[in-house]
């Protein structure tokens, strides 16, 4: 039995709807799930792994 | 044998450690000069409406999320992995650095969307370090969790490098 955090206080997951979803691109892989109790969105949690970021690049100049 | 012009890839390190100063600048006190103590990264949630980016220079309440059990300016970074710098060839290399655990943000409701991370150093004067982007969110009685890349020269979430 799974107990799930939700805006009614803690619920057993068997009692609520579950969604999930996902979106991965080149800055993210991101995970979400969602729990519905008739129609009412309870419980939303994300998980975000970021990839990677822009690198700063630095240059010494010349004197020529 | 030749001389190559480039920044050194310590120097980068430097910068990222404190360890080299080319102008002066005002700092809270890390404990004594020859041992100092590491300064502490925290990380703010900013909402898809906010303006947070290279021109942030510090950490700012206005634009931030709101929410139950969300504390304005965030949580604390884990940083227990120092900076490195490495040398890729003569004339390149990287310095870099990433969190050494992912950032979590446990039982909140933020129901406005968000979309960006603000690092940011709470030991000195909260000056900003860098903004990270995501996909759009919400979080509902729930837990919000950025997990970090790896920590190596392609994708350390902080690089600094010379080509």
């Amino acid at each position: 039995m799974a107990i799930v955090t939700t805006t009614k206080g803690d619920m057993d997951e068997s009692l609520l709807e579950k969604r999930e979803g996902s979106l991965d691109n080149d800055i993210e892989h991101t995970t979400w799930v969602e729990y519905w109790l008739e129609g009412e969105l309870v419980h939303r949690s994300a998980h975000v792994r970021l990839k990677t970021s822009p690198a700063l690049f630095a240059e010494a100049a010349s004197f020529a | 044998m030749a001389n190559t012009q480039s920044m050194t890839t310590s120097f980068m390190g430097d910068l990222l450690v404190g360890a080299q100063q080319l102008g002066t600048v005002t700092l809270t006190s890390r404990g004594s000069l020859t041992s100092p103590t590491t300064d502490t990264v925290k990380a703010a949630l900013y909402l898809a409406s906010a303006t947070v980016n290279a021109s942030t220079t510090a950490y700012s309440a206005t634009g931030e999320v709101t929410g139950t059990n969300y504390t304005a300016g965030g949580v604390t970074v884990t940083n227990a992995t120092a900076p490195t710098s490495t040398n890729s060839s003569t004339t390149a290399g990287v310095a870099y650095w990433t969190p050494s655990a992912s950032i979590t943000y446990t039982n909140v409701t933020l129901t406005t969307a968000f979309d960006a991370v603000l690092l940011y150093n709470s030991s000195q004067s909260n000056k900003s370090i860098s903004v990270h982007t995501f996909g759009s969110q919400t979080v509902t009685a729930g837990t919000f969790t950025l997990t970090m890349p790896s920590n190596t020269t392609s994708t350390a979430l902080i690089r600094l490098a010379t080509t």
